[in-house]
């Protein structure tokens, strides 16, 4: 009997008109894949990307050189130098972060006390060399001033859960 | 001691001293009590109210560190008093008085400098509640002006007052209080002057909150990030005992570390505040003069171009050790020096008239907690003030406590405690013999009399004949005796009894300093070493070749042809004695800067390179060698010479406090205090 049926199958191309059947469905159906870096998935608000070190809407940075991402940072990516600016201030001279040590875990993030130090959206930050990936103060602010809308926006989101 | 009480803390009986305080009797009970205002060296004010207990059947809590045993009551049915320190009327009581507390400290820890090391922080923790309750608005508190070194954040102030006790009762100046009441209540300085008293760093440790923070120190580091290493100061005589911070290669800070025999936990401003110091004017590679020019050079070019030099005829050289110069170098040199055959070594840059003789009459026998005791003392052209602060602050407690008589033959000066002027003239000693004079008769009187001999005195011309008549004086009145030396002398340089005990004092035939210097302008001299001699006059000095080996480019290295260079004390462990001959370690915080070594090991290459290797290769082989100073029978009518004084006035110091060796010379901060000094002197005039 068995026989018979797989004799009927292969005569008629039974199989091959079921996968080309399939086949035709996925080419008509929406497309699972994005077509990246022209398309993006969507981001949590909390997801954790490339760091960077906000300002105030007056353009004043916000870190005041606590200290305290730097003793929690479980990874010691983190450098910091501080003294008092020319006002007074309790500003840092040195905000580095080796970013080829930092494992995202967000912990800077979240003890810092005046939101400097964030984890923006960005993941794009691929470099060709090691040492691109060792970021300083201005490039931290640079990527603050670049991502802020962003970065509010997301903060904004998550902050009932906080 | 009081007769004992019975007392009842936490459920278990113990009979205790009635003079303890309950916080006492708490703690020896091994209950732990939160204080702000109180402090074992000042006295009780009790008014943070933190430290409250329960006792059972009184009305209210009780603040524990004004109430002393003597003051309980028993029980009605004759047992011992209950005191409780963790029922739930403590607990709510502590969470009341944190929470009043709270309510005016502002909210900014991430940018306070005490954070990490803050006793409300912790406390607050501790035995507060969670939350807040205040939503009212907080009140501020303009910023007062202490002067270069203690930064004021006043509107974190909690009105413990312990800096206003420590000003008036320990430093003694009386230059901060609480004005006003309540919510006004504030610590100012009186008419915006800056604190004068040479403690007034001691503030900063006591601040149990972030009111007043060192200025030097603001923003640049966190407590938590600093590797502290327990070590010795160098910067006076006393050796007080200190804890440097560092982070890296740098000395964040420099803090005291307890030391009941000599410094209890306090530190003088120099002490603390001479870090800046170690981080400029650094020698950090050997340089060669060359047409009037220094280079830089290596090691071993330097090496070369002093053993060439070194190889001459050895009575034409001479070695000066100087005041920050450890045992360990000074013995490197002492064997250097008399493997060549020189003769002419000093280890008193400044002259001074000790040595040679029996080894208490350079020492401070009495010991620095012996002054304790003291009821009554001479001070012989001495300014401890400015010399060793710490024993000022002591000599003060002496005064306070044992109402001990102090008189003073020298410079008539402030020195927070009153004493009689005994004259300005060194000969004014022989005069103390008339039994009419008051302080004679209380010093003849006292159980335990003291002289305290210094450097204004022993560094004259004259310094001998003046110590004679001081030994004399002490013969006279018995200073020396079985139980009691009240035979004093007041470094002001930490190497200089460790090269003493040594003997790096000239040989038979050899030249002091005075007299190598001399035969240098004279051109007699060769080769001049100095061991971190810097406190001398070397610009007449034309021709003869100076090496200079130390840690700071000073007026030594200024002058020097061949410069090797040295670490500082927070970079090396070795040993220094103090006044009183007590020999203690300091230990390396950080290591040398560029390329400069330990002092004994620059010397034990140099034996290398003029073929007489000293016989040790490591540090402990170096110390295995030097054999502990000896003891004699201390007679002090043999000290010094007999001779005649001069009729000169005794004359201050020319080294201000701030300035007194190179690494405060090199200092941003002291050069800042000096100024403000000087700055608050002329606006007083």
């Amino acid at each position: 009997m068995n026989r018979v049926l797989q004799f009927i199958r292969s005569l008629f191309l039974i199989e091959f008109i079921k996968a080309f059947g399939l086949g035709l469905r996925y080419f008509f159906k929406a497309k699972a894949t994005l077509n990246y870096p022209f398309e993006k998935g969507p981001l949590s608000p909390r997801f954790r990307g490339e760091h960077a070190l906000r300002r105030y809407p007056n353009g004043e940075e916000r870190c005041i050189a606590c200290k305290l991402c730097e003793a929690v940072c479980p990874a010691q990516a983190i450098t910091i130098e501080a003294e008092p600016r020319d006002d007074g201030s309790r500003r840092t001279t040195r905000y580095d972060i080796d970013m080829t040590k930092c494992i995202f875990c967000g912990l800077c993030e979240e003890a810092c006390p005046v939101d400097a130090i964030v984890e923006g959206p960005n993941f794009e930050y691929a470099t060709e060399t090691r040492e691109e990936l060792f970021y300083d103060k201005q490039k931290l602010l640079d990527n603050g001033d670049r991502w802020e809308r962003e970065i509010a926006k997301n903060l904004e989101l998550d902050a009932p859960y906080r | 001691m009081s007769e004992l009480r019975k007392v009842n803390i936490d459920g278990v009986e113990y009979e205790m001293p009635g003079h303890l305080t309950l916080m006492q009797a708490c703690e020896t009970a091994g209950a732990e009590i939160p204080r702000f205002c109180y402090h074992e060296r000042l006295s009780v004010a009790g008014n943070c109210r933190m430290c409250l207990v329960e006792w059972e059947g009184a009305p209210k809590p009780m603040a524990s560190c004004a109430m002393s045993l003597n003051d309980l009551r028993p029980n009605r049915d004759g047992s011992p008093a209950n005191i409780r320190t963790n029922s739930a009327t403590v607990k709510k009581a502590r969470e009341g008085v944190m929470e009043f507390l709270l309510i005016n400290h502002p909210l900014d820890c991430p940018i306070c400098d005490q954070g990490g090391e803050c006793d409300l922080q912790d406390q607050a923790l501790g035995y507060g509640r969670s939350e807040t309750r205040f939503e009212e608005d907080k009140r501020a508190v303009e910023e007062k002006n202490m002067g270069p070194l203690v930064k004021t954040n006043m509107t974190r102030c909690i009105q413990c007052t312990r800096c206003v006790r420590f000003i008036s009762e320990v430093a003694g100046v009386e230059e901060l209080g609480l004005i006003n009441r309540g919510e006004g209540a504030e610590i100012t300085t009186y008419l915006q002057a800056n604190l004068t008293s040479e403690l007034s760093g001691n503030v900063i440790d006591l601040c149990p909150v972030g009111a007043l923070t060192s200025r030097p120190y603001a923003y640049n580091a966190r407590s938590w990030e600093l590797r502290k290493t327990e070590s010795i100061d160098v910067m006076d005589a006393v050796g007080s005992a200190i804890r440097v911070d560092a982070r890296g290669a740098e000395v964040m800070r420099i803090l005291p570390r307890l030391n009941e025999d000599i410094n209890e936990e306090w530190i003088s401003d120099k002490t603390r505040f001479v870090w800046d110091g170690l981080k400029r004017q650094r020698l950090d590679k050997p340089f060669i003069r060359e047409n009037g020019r220094l280079r830089g050079a290596s090691w071993n070019e330097a090496l070369m171009v002093i053993a060439e030099r070194l190889k001459g005829d050895p009575s034409r050289i001479g070695a000066i050790a100087g005041d920050l110069a450890d045992i360990e170098s000074v013995k490197a040199l002492k064997d250097l020096m008399e493997s060549l055959g020189v003769r002419s070594m000093d280890c008193r840059q400044d002259g001074a008239a000790i040595g040679g003789q029996a080894r208490e009459g350079y020492l401070f026998n009495s010991g620095i907690a012996g002054i304790d005791e003291a009821d009554a003392i001479l001070l012989i052209g001495v300014n401890p003030r400015v010399d060793a602060p710490i024993i000022n602050a002591r000599i003060r407690k002496a005064w306070l406590e044992n109402n001990a008589e102090i008189g003073l033959i020298g410079a008539a000066v402030e020195l927070t405690y009153p004493y009689t002027n005994l004259g300005n003239q060194p000969a004014d000693l022989n005069e103390l013999t008339s039994k009419r004079n008051p302080f004679v008769r209380a010093m003849a009187k006292a159980k335990k009399p003291m002289i305290i001999i210094g450097m204004d005195a022993l560094t004259r011309t004259d310094g001998a004949q003046i110590l004679r008549a001081a030994g004399l004086l002490a013969a006279k009145w018995k200073l020396v005796r079985e139980d009691w030396n009240g035979f004093n002398v007041l470094h002001n340089a930490a190497g200089r009894v460790g090269a003493l005990d040594v003997g790096f004092l000239p040989r038979q035939d050899g030249l002091n300093t005075r007299q190598m210097l001399d035969a240098a302008k004279k051109n007699d001299l060769d080769t001049l070493f100095l061991l971190g001699a810097d406190e001398i006059e070397l610009s007449e000095i034309d021709d003869t070749f100076v090496i200079y080996q130390g840690s700071h480019g000073d007026a030594g290295a200024h002058r020097a042809d061949v410069i090797l260079p040295g670490v500082a004390y927070t970079e090396k462990s070795t040993t220094y004695a103090n006044t009183e001959g007590r020999w203690q370690q300091t230990r390396a915080a950080v290591g040398p800067k560029g390329e400069a070594k330990e002092d004994w090991k620059i010397l034990r290459a140099l034996s290398d390179n003029l073929g007489r290797v000293l016989p040790y290769d490591d540090i402990a082989a170096l110390r295995a060698s030097i054999t502990a100073p000896k003891t004699s029978k201390f007679d002090p009518a043999k000290l010094g010479k007999a001779g005649k004084i001069t009729n000169t006035a005794l004359a201050p110091n020319p080294n201000s406090f701030w300035f007194s060796n190179p690494i405060a010379r090199a200092s941003e901060t002291m050069s800042r205090c000096a100024s403000s000094q000087s700055a608050q002197l002329e606006a007083a005039e």
